[in-house]
Order: C-alpha cells, then structure tokens, then sequence
C-alpha cells in the first residue's frame, strides 16, 4: 500500500499555481429521477492516476463514460487542458478508453486492432507501423501480432487493449476496470507493469475500480465515491489513515467504529466517553464539535494490541473473550466479543512460525495508541 | 450364441431388433436418412431417368431406359439429345440468365430492405424485440399463393393502390404495374424478406455493442464505426440471407406467373410449360437437373458458411 514511489514527485493538487489538466465542474448526469452522477467537482492533474473507487451503482462508470463522450452531462462541464469537452463526441477527443470487457475487434489481428485508431486518423503507413510495433514491444506483445484475439489468454487481450488506445498518445487515459477480468496473481503483477507504463509515457489516467486493494496499488489519489457524489478524494494513505467519514473509513479497508460522546475537548487532546467500549477513549489531537456531541473513534485492526496482561491505562483499553481467529499465513484475525458485546476486529502479523498463546475463548485485553483512533463527526 | 442384455429396460422386441444388429439410436438417426431416400433421392432419380429417355405417345410419355431385347441382351438407350436440345434452343438458356438476375436483383433488393430492419430489431428492447420477430414472422401464418393474389389485389388497373392515388389527385389514369417486371419483384421481395432478416437477425444480435464504442473511441464517426466493425462482423448473416433468398428465387413459377404476366420469362415457367403444356417430359426433367445443378455451388457454399458460423461462436 502507500503512493508508487516517484510517480506524482510533488503533490500538485497542492499547489495553487499549477493548473489542473481535466477540470469536472458540477458535473450532474440524471438518468430520469435517478441522479448517477450529483454535482461532481474534481481536478485531476498531468501525469496522474486518478482513481475512481466505490461499490457498484455509485455513478464511477457515468463519470468515467462522460469524459468519454460516450454519455452527455446533464449539466456542468468537462476541461481537458484548457479545453471545453461538452458537446464534443468520442471520435474528436483527445481522450481514449480501455473497455472493461476490453472490446477487442474479433476480425482484425492484433496489429490491425492497434494499427485502428492510427488508420483512422490516416497517420502515414510508415509511422503507424513504427508506431504499432513500438507500442506492442512496450506492451510484451511482440511474437503475437498476426494473432486473432479469440487466440489469445486474458493477460494478453487486456495489453492489446491497452495497447490499442495508447498508442494514439491521447491526452488522458481511461480504465474501466482495468484488470477485473484477470486472475489474483496475475492481476497484481499486472497492476505494477501498469504503473511502469504510465510512468515512461507520462500520460494521464483516470482508472474506474470496486477493487480497493486496485485503486491503492495504482494510484497517486483515489476519490471514493457513493451516491453519485465524490465523498473524499485524496492520497491512499490520507484516505487511509484519514478518513473523513464513517463511509470512507467502513468502506476503505476494515475498521472498528465505536459511537461515544464527546466529554472533553481541548486543543491538544479529546476525550470520549464510549458505552459500546465500555470505557474512554482519549486522541491526542484537538477536533472542532460541540460538547456532548455524539461522535464516532474509527481504530483499523491493525493498529490494536491484544494482551494477555491488563495495560497500565485506563482509556484505550477493553477487555474482552477471543470468539474467533481466522488464520492467513502473512496475518491472523481475530473477532474478540468485549463486556459490552461489541465485537472488536484485531489483525496480528504472524512474525513467528510457531502458534500463538492466544487462542479461542480466552480473556484478553485490547489496547491501542492515543494516536490510532481517528474521530469521525459524520 | 446369444447375445448380451445391454439395459435392463430393453424390451422384447429391442432385445430381438439388437440380436440382428438394430439399436434404437440407429434407428433414430436413420428417419431422416429414410425420409430423404424416400422424398428426394427417389424423386431425383426418376427425373434423372426420364431427362435420359425419348418421348413417346403414350402414358407416360417417354421410353424406357431400360428394355430386354431378343436374343437375352439388354438395351441401354441413354438419350443425351434432351440436354443438346436445352443449347441449341436461345429460349432455356435465357430463360435461365434471366432467372439468376431475377434471384440476383431480388436478393440485392431485399439485403437493402432487409438490414436495416434486422438491425433495428436486434438493437431495439428485448421486449419490443419479441414483438417485431413476431411482425416479421406473422405473414407465414397465411397461405404464400393468397398472399400473392393479395398482391394481385392491390396492383391491378383498379386495384387499390390506383384508386387512392387516382382520388388524391396524383395520377388520372391508373398505373400498369400488374404483370410488369414490377409487380414481379414486389412480390418476390415481399415474400422472401423474412427470409433475409431473420439470418441477419440472428448474427447482428450476437453483436458485442461495446465494439462501436470502441471503434468511435479510436476515432470513426458513427457511420464508420459501421462499415469497419458491423458489416464485416455480419458478413455470414449477410451470406446466409442471401443464399436463402438467392437460391429459391431462381426457381420460382408461382410468383412470376401470377404477377409477371405473359412476358416474365423464368426458368420455373419453362418447366411447368414443357412438363404440362407440351407433355415434353423428358425436356422438363433436363431442365429441372440442370438448375440443381447450377445450384449446388450455391447450397455447398451456403452449408460451408453456416458451418463456419457455428464454428466461430465461443
């Protein structure tokens, strides 16, 4: 997890003065009463990979689609580099996009389904050979260019497909879920060939997924979506580990999420006096709410201690019975039932071969740094 | 020797059809072999000989092929003059050129008519989908020959067609289009239209949508996405349409007597008239062979593209 190294060098969604390369400005796509798309603002910068996240039916593909052309803003407009995309059709924008079932002409060769989109734009027959076959060598195709497609495995018609709307060097890429038809393995090593190609070509991508583990690996900020609406857009690891929302924090990984009132808040610290708990819970960094305002402290898996012996705090600590452990080599989970009946996820590493003392229906104590919880007000 | 039991359900009967080398399975698969002997291969054969014999004042009217002379021999007396007789005569030959460019005309014609409609069918929702295919399938549910005096109907010097356009003022005296060329193709291409649509139907509603996204992602505009990606992937529709509509059509009698008047000079008529008309049997019979064969490239050709068809499905 974390951001490819190198890629983005700076974090020019930070800085003011760089201009944004595609600027979505509220956009709205209605489908009768539904609204797929609801007033999305995004900007998206040169040499990005954006990634769209969220479940199914959360609008991801409209707004994948519309910058495509292939479906018309019902209002707000699209900029790519300066320029009004909005009642521009697919075949006149700089723009090309991977098909989720990849969409691979069944009559033509490989070459001849990458060689498309040249001939379509009548590029000399020289070039459009330089360039085909430069462009399969990058993609590892290159024994397999008088192939048809049905002659093909997954692994290889998802890099004709890539290869196929690469090579028109557009200004932006678009991915719909780019590597979902492929295996687990294959898939993540795909993912980093993936990153490897975008970084030697420099090109834009806007990348569409429901596979979280996907958007982290490639991209240089995810904007998770639900409802239509883009609800945080940001870093993996800012996603991560500073979620804004109880949705973003269920929704990205796994976390436990405990409902407490807020009883002390001061600039440096919080407290949280928590029932579902059975204790408090104490942050140490200041947040904005009204006192006595019910608030929620996420604590990801990863990031409590299971003990054995009682921890010398009393805030940020539970106790409770071991219910279930489910063991998966690299990791261990475990669903510990606390006092209160809260049942509490604690992820371990298995950094020893040889099994652990705790095992099921055993009393232990849960605790966790005043750094790890994050609190949510929403 | 007695032969093994191989079911336990077998019965009497099967148990004694499989000591003589009979299996239910064969029998199954022998029905339609049975059927084509019976209807086809027979019929073929006989026409065969007859196009081979002389003609004769007699009932039937031919020679046999076949007959015991004195002396225990037996004459064989083939008569090739039957097919000479269909070149030596301008009338069979352009009979028949005019028959392939009658199929041909009709074939092209309804290939325009028919694509756009097979095409709107398979793009259309699946529910209004059911609806059309039943529209197109709908005239088979009357008889051909009423259909073609329906034709008739609204063709005619008084027929429908004229009398509307005569009230509207359009024309002052009624058209001739019964019995012309016209009238002919009409028929023809209504009758045989289903037969275009449904084949390309078939293929086109296979068709991967997505494509033509694809195809204007790299940059054609809608009706190139068409001519580069959907014609070529419903190339066996459109070969499969056509040798249904193309084959028939050579040999068709009802529609061009009915509609073509005196003057529509199709292959089909030459038959019927030297089979009924002139009693010349055998003259019929090396015309009805020499279509088939004219048309089997056609048929070899139509069964190698509707095995590539299914060759080609994932």
């Amino acid at each position: 997890m974390g951001n490819p190294a190198g890629l983005v060098k700076a974090a020019p969604w930070k800085d003011p003065g760089v201009r944004p390369y595609v600027e979505i400005e509220h956009l709205t796509k209605s489908f009768g009463d539904f609204k797929a798309v609801d007033d999305v603002s995004l900007r998206i910068y040169k040499g990005e990979i954006f990634c769209l996240l969220g479940p199914s039916g959360c609008g991801k593909t409209t707004l994948l689609r519309m910058l495509g052309g292939f479906e018309t803003p019902t209002s707000g407009r699209i900029l790519i580099d300066g320029e009004d995309m909005t009642g521009v059709p697919p075949y006149e924008r700089p723009v090309n996009m991977m098909f989720q079932s990849y969409a691979l002409f069944p009559h033509m060769t490989v070459e001849q389904n990458v060689a498309f989109g040249l001939k379509q734009d009548r590029v000399p027959k020289v070039e459009i050979a330089e360039r085909v076959a430069a462009m399969l060598a990058l993609v590892k195709l290159d024994g397999l260019a008088r192939r048809k497609p049905h002659q093909l495995s997954g692994g290889q018609r998802q890099r004709v497909a890539l290869a196929r709307a690469l090579v028109k060097r557009p200004k932006l890429l678009l991915l719909d879920e780019p590597l979902g038809a492929l295996d687990k393995k294959l898939r993540e090593h795909t993912q980093f060939e993936l990153i490897s190609l975008q970084d030697q070509l420099g090109v834009t991508f806007v990348v569409v997924t429901h596979d979280q583990e996907e958007a982290m690996t490639l991209a240089g900020r995810i904007g998770v979506m639900n409802h239509g609406e883009i609800v945080q857009a940001g870093t993996p690891t800012e996603i991560y580990e500073f979620p804004t929302s109880r949705y973003v924090a269920d929704f990205i990984g796994s976390v436990n999420i405990f409902e407490g009132k807020l009883v002390e808040d001061e600039p440096e610290y919080v407290r949280i006096r928590s029932d579902e708990l059975g204790g408090t819970i104490y942050v140490s960094h200041g947040i904005s709410a009204a006192p006595e305002a019910t608030v929620w402290a996420a604590v990801r898996p990863e990031k409590i201690f299971m003990s054995t012996s009682a921890p010398a705090s009393a805030d940020n600590a539970a106790h409770g019975v071991v219910q279930d452990i489910a063991y998966l080599g690299d990791l261990s989970i475990y669903r510990v039932k606390l006092d209160s009946g809260k049942v509490v996820r604690v992820t371990r590493p298995n950094t020893t071969r040889h099994a652990e003392s705790i095992t099921w229906d055993q009393p232990v104590f849960l605790s966790w740094d005043a750094t790890s919880p994050v609190v949510l007000t929403t | 020797m007695r032969a093994p039991a191989r079911e336990g359900s077998a019965t009497g009967l099967g148990k004694r059809l499989a000591r003589v080398g009979v299996s239910g399975r064969g029998l199954v698969v022998a029905l339609p072999y049975l059927w084509l002997v019976l209807f086809f291969v027979a019929p073929f054969v006989i026409v065969l000989k007859i196009s081979f014999s002389d003609v004769d004042l007699a009932i039937p009217p031919y020679k046999p092929l076949l007959q015991w002379a004195a002396n225990h021999t037996l004459d064989v007396r083939l008569n090739f003059n039957n097919y000479a007789f269909l070149f030596t005569d301008a009338l069979y030959v352009d009979a028949l050129l005019n028959s392939l460019k009658v199929a041909l005309v009709s074939t092209g014609l309804c290939l325009l008519l028919g694509y756009p409609m097979a095409y709107g069918i398979a793009r259309s929702a699946p529910r209004t989908r059911n609806l059309l295919l039943l529209l197109v399938m709908l005239p088979f549910w009357t008889s051909l020959l009423l259909r073609v005096y329906a034709w008739i109907g609204l063709l005619k010097a008084n027929g429908v067609i004229n009398n509307v356009l005569m009230s509207l003022g359009v024309i002052h005296e009624p058209l001739a289009m019964l019995y012309t060329p016209f009238a002919m193709y009409v028929g023809i291409v209504y009758s045989y239209l289903p037969f275009m649509i449904l084949p390309l139907y078939a293929n086109l509603e296979k068709m991967d949508w997505q494509l033509l996204e694809a195809a204007e992602d790299l940059g054609c505009r809608p009706w190139q996405a068409f001519y580069k990606i959907t014609l070529p992937l419903s190339r066996n529709g459109i070969l499969a349409g056509s040798m249904l509509v193309f084959i028939p059509a050579v040999g068709e009698y009802v529609i061009p007597a009915l509609l073509g008047g005196p003057n529509a000079l199709m292959i089909g008529r030459v038959l019927w008239d030297e089979f009924f008309a002139n009693r010349a049997w055998p003259t019929a019979s090396a015309v009805a062979i020499l279509l088939l064969v004219l048309l089997v490239p056609f048929m070899m050709w139509y069964q190698n593209v509707q095995a590539r068809e299914s060759a080609s499905e994932p």
